[in-house]
């Protein structure tokens, strides 16, 4: 029982048979917390395509695509020009408004604050744009400019801008 | 418990036959028949009780909702409206399940209270204390996922809020937060895995509570004194002194959730969770449950949002370590003259917490959240090691026997008390 050549044997014996059992668990447990992960139906919903022809300027319309709201907003002149001024080292994530839109006037958004993911205020001509005539997040108080660009508040990011693309001049494909 | 002593011997040849062959019986009989009791524990002792029975209340009410409750994004708020209407009683299984949450929140609290102002937590039951913190976790996840079944507003934006918590995570959060909602929001697979997991839970509760109770069984309970038991005389049993005090006190419990259960429903609802869940619209004001609210206002109260994550963690996973944060040796704060006002006002603190949770975050009420953080942190950090040094005790009582004869500087209990014994 007790001899050296023996209990090394044993050693390896039992090492490698827990490494074998420890990788046959792991494989094992995989594809049970990979099921949790969205499913390929979840995953193909992915574009939608939007009839702009009827949006005016200095409006928004909020479409659905991948379950989340996507704000379309045509803007003003006076917007654009707001957004373009804004002296990109003052802000808390830094981006050019150009790189943010694809025609000047046409600003799409995903409509989820980066903090904590509610949607915030500024669609309806009636609601609170906030301090910088963007959106305004009600939930802890972001603000957002009229670039979608984080100002004031909690959230840490910019409004995501979704991947989509003009098909003509009065349709956007999203996703 | 029994192990390898005799079996014992009854005198009912079915109880025998058992015993013989699995010692259940013996077991229920020293731990909840001859359990010795410290005499002198007041009715904050049954709390633990009152949470056992609320704990099962939940299960069996929930059972019965689930029979007609139907987790699909389309179909979940109708099937809560009809067990409201149509249902049999359904009103009352549904007013059952969402008020006892509150009120086992409300007794949980009380009992945690209890286990801090009278120093239960420690040597020797820093075990016992760390599974209830285990057991309060799994309290919150549960209620948490709970409240999302209706669907209603307040349900989807909560799930929402709470579940982005996640994304905060360096590298990480995105895939993570992905993963626990199974769709980029949260939508029809989360609300499918949430019932799943709203319905095992409790069951694991009930689990850790056995280990909870078992490991306060060990070494006995605590006592108003907080000191250890040192002979027969200062104890009673269980059964059936403990078990007719418990009986009073579940009453009592049973005529005030009666009477919100029947006269304010919803006195501890949020109306918006009657509005179907839009996923384009946020309520201009998401409230969390009353409970979660101290914690919601820390979370709050950190302008940056990794940091108000870590805060609000941090401020449970602190109370894991309370054993080892005190470095008195006294337990019971009726012996400790300063420690006694910071542990009063921390619990006054974690009040206003709560309150301003629930309040919006700005001004005023920003400023009261802060303050509270800093007190709530700075009484573990600072305050409960600090003054563990420098304060002096007063005289504890020899034994709690003496207590009623008036050793220790706590003032003599009623007389007819010793006389049961
Ligand atoms: C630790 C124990 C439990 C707690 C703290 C708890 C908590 C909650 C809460 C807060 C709600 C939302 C109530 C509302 O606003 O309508 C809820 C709903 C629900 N719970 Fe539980 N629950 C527990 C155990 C269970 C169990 C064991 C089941 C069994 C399946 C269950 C089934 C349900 C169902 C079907 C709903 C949706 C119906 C409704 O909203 O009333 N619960 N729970
Ligand atoms: S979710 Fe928008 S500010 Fe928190």
């Amino acid at each position: 029982m007790s001899e050296k050549p023996d209990s090394k044997r044993r050693d390896f014996l039992q090492l490698s048979t827990i490494s074998i059992g420890a990788v046959g668990t792991a494989a094992f447990i995989w594809p049970f917390l990979k099921s949790m992960n969205p499913a390929e139906d979840t995953l193909a919903l992915g574009t939608t395509e939007v009839d702009i022809s009827l949006i005016e300027e200095g409006q928004s319309i909020t479409v659905k695509w991948r379950g989340k709201p996507v704000f379309i907003r045509k803007r003003t002149k006076d917007e654009i020009d707001e957004a373009k001024k804004v002296n990109i080292a003052d802000l808390k994530d830094p981006e050019e408004d150009i790189n943010r839109v694809k025609k000047d006037e046409w600003l799409v958004l995903v409509g989820v604050c980066t903090h904590l993911g509610c949607v915030p205020l500024g669609q309806k001509l009636t609601d609170s744009k906030g301090a910088y005539n963007g959106w305004y997040c009600p939930c802890h108080g972001s603000h957002y400019d009229t670039s979608g660009r984080i100002r004031k508040g909690p959230a840490p990011e910019n409004l995501a801008v979704p991947p989509y693309s003009f098909l003509n001049d009065t349709t956007i494909k999203i996703g | 418990m029994s192990g390898n002593s005799e079996p014992r011997k009854y005198k009912n040849p079915v109880l025998n036959w058992i015993e013989f062959r699995l010692p259940i019986i013996s077991y229920f009989q020293k731990e909840y028949g001859e359990y010795p009791m410290p005499k002198n524990c007041n009715y904050f002792w049954s709390f633990g009780a009152l949470a056992t029975i609320t704990l099962i209340t939940m299960i069996v009410s929930g059972i019965f909702l689930a029979m007609n409750y139907t987790p699909h994004t389309e179909m979940a708020f109708d099937s809560v409206e009809r067990i409201m209407r149509d249902v049999n009683y359904g009103w009352l299984l549904r007013y059952i399940h969402s008020n006892g949450a509150s009120f086992f929140f409300i007794i949980v609290f009380i009992h945690i209270v209890r286990a801090m102002y009278y120093g239960s937590y420690k040597y020797p039951r820093e075990l016992n204390w760390i599974l209830g913190v285990f057991i309060f976790l799994l309290m919150m996840a549960t209620s948490f996922l709970g409240y999302t079944l209706p669907w209603g507003q307040m349900s989807y934006w909560g799930a929402t809020v709470i579940t982005n918590l996640f994304s905060a995570i360096p590298i990480v959060g995105e895939g993570l937060k992905t993963w626990l909602l199974g769709d980029y929001t949260v939508g029809n697979a989360t609300l499918n895995r949430f019932f799943a997991l709203h319905y095992v839970l409790p069951f694991v509760i009930f689990g850790v509570v056995g280990l909870h109770v078992a490991a306060v069984h060990v070494h006995g309970s605590n006592n108003p004194a907080g000191i250890d038991i040192r002979s027969k005389n200062d104890t009673v049993n269980f059964f059936p002194y403990m078990l007719i005090k418990d009986t009073i006190a579940v009453c009592v419990f049973g005529v005030l959730i009666s009477a919100v259960i029947f006269f304010g429903p919803n006195l501890m609802a949020e109306v918006d969770n009657y509005i179907p869940a839009d996923p384009l619209v946020t309520p201009a004001h998401i409230v969390p449950n009353w409970y979660l609210a101290p914690f919601y206002a820390i979370l709050r109260a950190v302008p940056d949002k990794l940091g108000g994550v870590l805060l609000m963690f941090g401020a449970i996973a602190i109370l894991f370590v309370l054993p080892w944060l005190d470095t008195s040796k006294v337990r019971s704060c009726n012996f400790r003259p300063m420690y006694k006002w910071f542990m009063m006002l921390f619990f006054v603190n974690f009040f206003v917490l709560g309150y301003v949770g629930m309040l919006p975050a700005e001004g005023l009420y920003l400023l009261i959240a802060r303050i509270g953080l800093v007190y709530y942190f700075g009484f573990f950090l600072i305050i409960t090691p600090f003054i563990g040094w420098i304060e002096k005790p007063k005289t504890l009582p020899l034994s709690i026997s003496d207590v009623y004869l008036g050793g220790g500087k706590e003032s003599p209990s009623p007389v007819s008390q010793k006389e049961i014994h």
